[in-house]
């Protein structure tokens, strides 16, 4: 593929290359390929050095949480669900949590509603530091990553202060948040907010306007519009494509009604758009945590009252929630028959499209080298789709 | 919405509307109109996103039933459509000619269930287990913890409490006495 | 090295189609025979100041692995690095859990590493199972599939763990006594044995170097 007849559309059919002709070679691109985010292999039937064709073989975590969970009662499946995706643990507890509370009627107070927005969205923030990192890697810049998982860290510190763990918090539990913020956590949470956002300052310099990046990743997997639900693309991708559609916005859960933002929207939709979208977002997240801080409320109860947890029967039911993650809509289908463990959890992932179906058909036709800069523009992440 | 329900129950006998909340609702359909009702749904109700399949074994009635979670992106509503099949011989039609990414989920559900969806691409493939020849493990019969203990080594020392129990006997144990 | 004579393999690669089978090595692994005293001493040395790990990470654990070799915790000023091939590394991280797809790749990336090779498990899953004690695709021991020359145990290890563990892994390297290698070699057999037994699908070569 010429890179002047970028943007293309990848054909709808799986090609049928004749693997003895001597004109293709099968090629294996994972699952220890450090490019790839998480482990997951590709299958590529490459020409010259373009990929015709391409399976997705996943499966490598596997751990089958959504049958451990049916053999633990509700409170003891809480620490496994924030394990589901490592890189934004609470993603997994907000939905858990929030699926509990609506089944068992619990109203959680207010404090702890904004406590939940604002470490969702310092969540995001780590996550996508983590991105940029793999994507700027990707594509052959080495020094993204050495800011941005220190970035990323800091971040992690201020996890660490509020809740003690650093990878998975456990903090957003049923009934409210675990703990109290701890005395002048704000003043560091900001000035930790004032160092990433002069490092995104300079990443931008850096990465944004560097000619490798951005002749590599411009036209690069494109994402034509009506592609969106006929795939079911969630989140930046989709947004990048034109699509507004935020479940912040749309659903209006946690305290987002009450912040002052708007989805961020592109219209090129290939992987320097996506790209350009991610770092608007991560500005857009250090924003919505000061305007978080600003609006908390000081005092107050931060944990409705629960159920003993080891007695706790949740009234049969079921339902879906829904959040928007870092990589899309994410969602926990959470079916109680009236005892005291689910009789079904079900984790929607973003990355279930993204990485599968989408990378299928973006990937034909595309340069080998720039296949894991593709993957990691898509922002996929395996374990959610094995769980 | 409930005109809705109207329509589905009239067009396709569809029963059991519930409203779970404003924006998320379920109902439940006969298996053999599954790609019907949700053609349906997706060009004239504006049900385009599809946000999951699953099922659940309702192993009690012995039944599989089925949930397709589609959502309005207008009216941002979601709707939950439920469809029983018979545990036995657990067939229901494809839809991956409705959505691109159907296909994996029904991959899933054949590996993990056990359940067919004739004509659905690659569904007999190997997804997410290697060389498996158990029973599919979400059903309710198949017992993750006996096959794990027969499977696979364990180091001795593991000790595994009744939660309550062996809170009560660390925090209270004047309780007992 | 060795003047003993080559023994034929009992294990003559049966995962494999008749004619993949002449392409793989049928021997089996053996022991390291040590050098004399001092020299022996500072191969050790050398050994231990120059760790390259395998970019395999193949559980959650592999996220801290990220801090670790970027600028915060730096684990290049230790002599650690991360190299992408087996053939080029000599420490194996296995980062948490390992479900049976991963642990198959584990058994072949571990096997195409070449010797002095050492591993360093990572979590409470990777020792006892974990919170994964009764899932039925994560194993629950590694020690049973592949030889564990440390442990790091947390779920999941900080990065200060992390390299408290590499140091007390050059430590025992020092020492001489990291004899995870000879350990496969010695008791190959049983190794393959209970590799067999959890991977069903047995479709690969016995000897992958």
């Amino acid at each position: 593929m010429k890179r002047d007849r970028m943007p293309y559309i990848p054909p709808a059919e799986r090609a049928t290359p004749d693997l003895d002709s001597g004109k293709y070679l099968l090629m294996w691109q994972g699952p220890q390929h450090p490019g790839i985010t998480g482990n997951m292999s590709l299958r590529l039937v490459i020409e010259g050095d373009t990929v015709v064709d391409c399976e997705t073989h996943v499966g490598y975590l596997h751990r089958g949480f959504e049958k451990l969970m049916e053999r633990r009662s509700w409170m003891q499946n809480f620490p496994l669900v924030c394990r589901i995706a490592v890189p934004e643990p609470d993603f997994n507890e907000y939905c858990y949590a929030a699926a509990l509370e609506e089944l068992s009627g619990i109203q959680i107070p207010e404090k702890a509603v904004w406590l939940r927005t604002f470490s969702l969205e310092l969540m995001r923030l780590a996550s996508y530091l983590m991105w940029i990192g793999g994507q700027a890697g990707s594509f052959g810049h080495g020094t993204i990553i050495q800011w941005s998982a220190t970035m990323r860290d800091y971040v992690l510190d201020l996890f660490e202060e509020l809740t003690g763990g650093r990878i998975y918090h456990m903090y957003i539990i049923p009934g409210g948040v675990r703990g109290d913020v701890p005395a002048g956590y704000f003043k560091h949470v900001l000035e930790v907010m004032d160092t990433v956002q002069k490092n995104l300052d300079d990443i931008e310099l850096v990465m944004y306007h560097n000619a490798v990046f951005k002749l590599r990743a411009e036209g690069l997997g494109y994402i034509p519009p009506d592609w969106i639900d006929r795939y079911g693309i969630t989140g930046p991708n989709a947004r990048a494509a034109g699509i507004k559609r935020d479940l912040r916005k749309d659903l209006g859960y946690l305290a987002y009604p009450q912040l002052e933002f708007q989805p961020v929207v592109g219209s090129k939709s290939d992987a320097f758009e996506r790209a350009r979208l991610r770092l608007q977002e991560m500005y857009q997240c250090i924003d919505l945590i000061r305007q978080c801080i600003d609006l908390m409320p000081k005092e107050g109860p931060f944990r409705a009252k629960t159920p003993n947890p080891l007695y706790w029967k949740v009234p049969a039911g079921e339902t879906y929630v829904a959040a928007e993650c870092t990589r899309g809509e994410y969602g926990f289908y959470v079916v109680s028959d009236g005892s005291e463990k689910p009789r079904r959890v079900a984790v929607r992932g973003p990355s279930y499209t993204h990485a599968v179906s989408v990378m299928e058909r973006l990937v034909r036709g595309v340069n080998i080298a720039d296949v894991a800069g593709l993957m990691v523009s898509l922002h996929t992440y395996p374990p959610e789709i094995e769980r | 919405m409930n005109e809705l329900a109207e329509r589905l129950a009239r067009r396709y006998d569809a029963e059991g509307w519930h409203e779970q909340r404003k924006d998320l609702a379920s109902i439940s359909i006969p298996a053999l109109r599954v790609r019907d009702v949700l053609a349906w749904l997706r060009d004239e109700e504006g049900y385009k996103h599809l946000s999951f399949i699953t099922a659940i074994d309702n192993i009690e009635r012995g039944v599989f039933t089925l949930t397709y979670t589609v959502r309005n992106h207008d009216t941002k509503h979601s709707l939950m459509v439920h469809a029983d099949i018979i545990r036995e011989n657990p067939v229901v039609d494809s839809v991956h000619l409705l959505w691109e990414q159907a296909w994996t989920y029904q991959r899933e559900l054949k590996e993990w269930f056990g359940i067919d969806c004739p004509g659905s691409p690659r569904k007999d493939e190997e997804f997410v287990l290697e060389g498996w020849d158990q029973l599919p493990m979400m059903r309710r019969d198949f017992d993750s913890l006996a096959y794990s203990n027969a499977t696979y080594a364990e180091r001795p020392g593991r000790v595994t409490h009744d939660p309550a129990a062996y809170m009560k006997a660390q925090l209270y144990p004047e309780a007992d006495q | 090295m060795s003047s003993k004579k080559i023994e034929m393999a009992p294990l003559a690669n049966e995962g494999l189609p008749l004619e993949e089978r002449a392409l793989f090595c049928d021997v089996p692994p053996r022991e390291y025979e040590p050098a004399r005293g001092v020299i022996e001493d500072f191969y050790n040395w050398a050994r231990s100041q120059s760790l390259w790990i395998l970019g395999f990470g193949t559980g959650c654990g592999a996220i801290e692995l990220r801090p670790l070799m970027t600028s915060r915790f730096d684990m290049y000023r230790f002599g650690i690095q991360p190299r992408a091939t087996p053939r080029q590394s000599s420490v194996f991280v296995i980062g948490g859990y390992a479900s049976v797809k991963t642990l198959k790749r584990i058994v072949r990336s571990y096997e195409q590493m070449m010797g002095p090779k050492f591993v360093v498990a990572l979590g409470s899953c990777t020792i006892n199972g974990g919170m994964y004690w009764d899932s039925y695709n994560t194993i629950k021991r590694i020690d049973q599939y592949i030889p564990v020359d440390t442990y790091i145990t947390g779920c999941m290890p900080r990065p200060e763990a992390l390299l408290a563990g590499f140091q007390e892994l050059k430590k025992i390297i020092r020492a001489g006594r990291a004899e995870g290698q000879n350990l496969y070699a010695r008791n190959f057999e049983w190794y393959k044995e209970n590799q067999k037994k959890v991977i069903k699908d047995w479709n690969m070569p016995d000897y992958n170097w």
